[in-house]
């Protein structure tokens, strides 16, 4: 659901760009090697994932979600989706899971050219989204490997109860460490995994810092569309390592810099022109044509200020972050805390709370067809917010990897004329 | 046919069509003060709501009787059926009777659709009910006794009356026995498939859904009696078929009938699946909530929103032709329905591993053309019929 892809090359490349891009570059290969280096891998999903305690064995992460978002990026997703519709696989459920089915039917090359490794644990942490269930299900039926189920109780009231973070925890205890441990040959070592979770939230402090720059205005940041990027490493394979913390903290100079020099986010066509609009976006972006995607944005001067997005892998902006003196209850309370783990209710107030903190002029729902956990309930959602906040929103529909689903000459008319609605909004205000 | 059993299906017929839920209505204003709760598939602990003295009531969307006016300016054209005819019951003030409304964990539509009920009613109860897939008694199972405890106190407060353990223990004792006759129709059905087509047992089993259960559990009992009496009922030669994917939207009628009328005996299926979730009696003595927590880890049925723990996805189902003696399965899902369609590969290959013939097509609850469906159903009727007489 989430990405770690590099910025296009046409950008200037900051620090942070090229810190990031060595880092995943370096997992890959390690990925590479990982069969003749005898190291384990794990596949899991982005939220809720417990990425410091399989790192504190020493596993190597792999995310298919994020396989499935390159794919798209590289315009090979169709050719997956289509391979794995050939299989059998219907039209319509979700293309993330099709786009990974069918990459391993053509050889599993991952997003840098080489062979992926098999999976030694399928890690299914079920936060947020039936399909994983389902998605795993399916590759165990293609890899002779155990799975560790990690049931993340929904959040319909948006309250962690106490009974179901005792719950998380003790699967935790009692399906996913002993299953690490089976895997990885080694002991569960609770200190270490303390020391990675207080890395975890130093990089959680950094990242909280670039996402809320963009409440300055004009905004430093696009905070969706430069915000995937943002991401990347911590909601994925890096979150507790080093190089995260680095990675963190380099991206808050330069975004504070951005702010001290009054300039706007960089886009693939270089520093935006004049913030025109700011806006909120609900919804996972489209990935097949990201780039067309948000140039009909940058074009008009239109900046994302907060995204929902950017928080499927943890709300760290409300103020959650990893606690090393409880290590399991901590990775408990983060799986239950999600985005996508959250009741409608929850979301729709924290939208609300955005468009307020932000001061956004419009707010736009991204609507994806893959993904139901997103996208049902999102046109009460629209309405609902349309009303607490008396603000117009707009909405678009496209799909995550499916090149079919996503009509650009659709899109760009919808933005174009939403912008010109906000436009004559503000005149009518003025006037 | 013998007037009894015209009777009996006529009124099962009823109830089903009855898309206002006036049977509902009337069961609670014959006793003042008597509350129902409404509940999405599939599976919800209807013994805790019996406890309390109300009624559960299965809310399976509108079918093909409900003009969609509201429903569908809340969904996106692809999301499945189910929500949208099931919201536009309620805007259209046809659940106003239901006391609460239960969304259990089946699929993000579900899970999200409570959330929906929550901003649109803001006044009912809503509560999202979220099963374990962790089927361990002291970790999943801890678990679901918590919640279980939560509903039965919710109830309580509902019903205005307290849910004693002996409560229960007569709530569970009414299900078992309701189950048990659910069993013997899918036995019966099972062995002489011409006494029993599914387009009239699935109006019994709708029953399931509005009546009280010891009510229902008489109307089977009864129906189980008359339908073998008929002397219009023969044994025919038509396939032997096991029916999967509809557990959740329902498929409208039409399609049922054309099942039949395409040369297909159903000897299994995975319709209105709650109510016979629970495969097996529940402990009745000790710990009520226990029991029925146990019974949940350990006793409950195969299907797409289950974790398969043990891996094997598709083992029930080969078990399920095999002990039905059925020639062939028909997948039907609802369109855009994700748990039926990402199970569905892994279902085909432990059936072609078994060499287990199957074919499949979607439906949607409105759907109202069945002419293809007839045609491919019928081929695939006659070919395996073919191929089990080779
Ligand atoms: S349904 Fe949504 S959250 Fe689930 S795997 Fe697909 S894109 Fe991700
Ligand atoms: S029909 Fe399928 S997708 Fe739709 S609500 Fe039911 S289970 Fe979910």
């Amino acid at each position: 659901m989430t990405k770690i892809i590099e910025h296009p090359a046409s950008v200037s490349k900051e620090r942070s760009m090229l810190m990031q891009k060595e880092m995943i570059s370096a997992h890959y290969d390690a990925l590479a090697t990982s069969n003749d280096d005898g190291r384990k891998v794990v596949y899991t999903f982005v939220p809720g994932n417990l990425n410091e305690l399989v790192r504190s064995f020493d596993l190597l992460p792999v995310l298919p979600e994020i396989n499935a978002l390159q794919s798209g990026m590289r315009k090979l997703s169709g050719e997956y989706i289509a391979e794995a519709e050939k299989q059998g696989h219907s039209e319509d459920v979700c293309t993330y899971v099709k786009c990974d089915i069918g990459m391993l039917k053509k050889g599993n090359i991952g997003p840098t050219g080489t062979k992926l490794p098999k999976p030694d644990l399928l890690l299914l942490s079920y936060t947020g989204c039936f399909t994983f269930l389902k998605w795993f299900e399916l590759l165990r039926e293609e890899y002779d490997c155990p799975v560790a189920m990690l049931h993340v109780p929904y959040q319909a009231d948006g309250i962690i109860h106490p009974h179901q973070r005792d719950y998380v925890v003790e699967q935790i205890r009692t399906e996913v460490i002993p299953k690490l441990e089976e895997v990885s040959g080694r002991k569960y070592d609770e200190d270490r995994l303390r020391e990675m979770l207080a890395l975890s939230s130093k990089a959680e402090d950094d990242l909280v810092a670039v996402m809320e720059s963009a409440k300055h205005v004009p905004s430093p940041i696009d905070a969706y569309f430069g915000g995937v990027y943002y991401i990347g490493p911590i909601f994925s394979a890096f979150r507790g390592l080093p190089g995260a913390v680095d990675y963190y903290s380099t991206l808050r100079e330069e975004v504070e810099a951005r702010i001290t020099a009054g300039e706007g986010p960089i886009t693939p066509d270089g520093p935006m022109g004049p913030e025109r609009y700011r806006l909120i976006v609900e919804g996972p972006p489209n990935w097949t044509s990201f780039r067309e995607f948000w140039k009909m944005f940058y074009d008009e001067g239109a900046v994302v200020v907060a995204s929902t997005y950017t928080k499927v892998g943890g709300l760290y902006d409300r103020g959650f972050r990893h606690d090393p003196s409880r290590p399991l209850e901590t990775l408990a309370e983060y799986c239950l805390g999600c985005y996508t783990n959250l009741g409608l209710p929850t979301r729709l107030s924290l939208l609300e709370q955005y468009v307020r903190e932000y001061k956004a002029d419009g707010f736009l729902i991204n609507s994806v067809k893959s993904c139901n956990s997103f996208s049902v309930g999102q046109l009460l959602m629209l309405r609902q917010l349309e009303a607490k906040t008396g603000i117009p929103g707009a909405f678009i529909e496209s799909d995550l990897v499916d090149p079919r689903y996503f009509s650009a000459a659709n899109v760009k008319n919808r933005i174009e004329s939403y912008l010109q609605m906000l436009d004559q909004k503000r005149q009518t205000v003025s006037a | 046919m013998r007037q009894q059993l015209q009777d009996l299906i006529e009124y099962a017929r009823l109830l089903y069509e009855d898309v206002d839920l006036t049977v509902v209505s009337g069961w609670k204003n014959r006793v003042e003060g008597r509350k129902a709760i409404g509940h999405m598939p599939i599976y919800v602990p209807r013994e805790l709501i019996h406890a309390a003295g109300m009624l559960p009531v299965g809310i399976m969307g509108g079918g093909d009787r409900l003009e969609i006016v509201r429903g569908d300016a809340y969904f996106q054209s692809y999301i499945c059926r189910i929500p949208r005819s099931t919201i536009e019951l309620a805007l259209s003030g046809r659940l106003d009777m239901l006391d609460g409304m239960l969304f259990p964990a089946i699929c993000d539509v579900i899970r999200n659709l409570s959330g929906m009920w929550s901003i649109l009613f803001p006044e009912r109860y809503v509560r999202y009910i979220d099963g374990p897939q962790n089927f361990e008694g002291r970790v999943g199972g801890s678990f679901w006794k918590h919640e279980l405890v939560q509903l039965r106190d919710d109830f309580a407060v509902i019903a205005g009356r307290e849910v004693t353990d002996e409560n229960l223990r007569e709530s569970i004792a009414v299900y078992n026995e309701n189950r048990a006759e659910l069993r013997e129709l899918y036995r019966a059905r099972s062995l002489t498939p011409w006494f029993f087509p599914l387009s009239e047992v699935y109006y019994f089993l709708r029953a399931g859904n509005v009546l009280p259960p010891e009510e229902h559990t008489v109307l089977l009992r009864k129906y189980l009696e008359e339908a073998p009496r008929d002397p219009e009922r023969k044994e025919q030669d038509q396939s032997r078929i096991v029916l999967v994917g509809m557990f959740c939207e329902q498929p409208p009628h039409g399609l049922l009938v054309t099942l039949e009328r395409a040369g297909c005996w159903v000897v299994d299926d995975d319709l209105l699946l709650g109510l016979r979730w629970i495969v097996d009696d529940i402990d009745v003595e000790g710990d009520p909530l226990e029991n029925l927590s146990h019974a949940y880890l350990t006793q409950s049925v195969s299907t797409a929103s289950r974790y398969a723990a043990e891996g094997n996805r598709g083992a029930w189902l080969v078990d399920s032709t095999r002990r039905n003696r059925a020639e062939g399965v028909i997948f039907s899902a609802a369109s855009f329905c994700d748990p039926a369609l990402l199970d569905q590969p892994m279902l085909v290959s432990a059936l072609d591993r078994a060499g287990i013939p199957h074919t499949e097509f979607k439906y949607s609850e409105d759907t109202g053309q069945f002419a293809v469906i007839r045609e491919q159903a019928g081929t695939f009727s006659d070919s395996i019929r073919l191929w089990s007489e080779s």
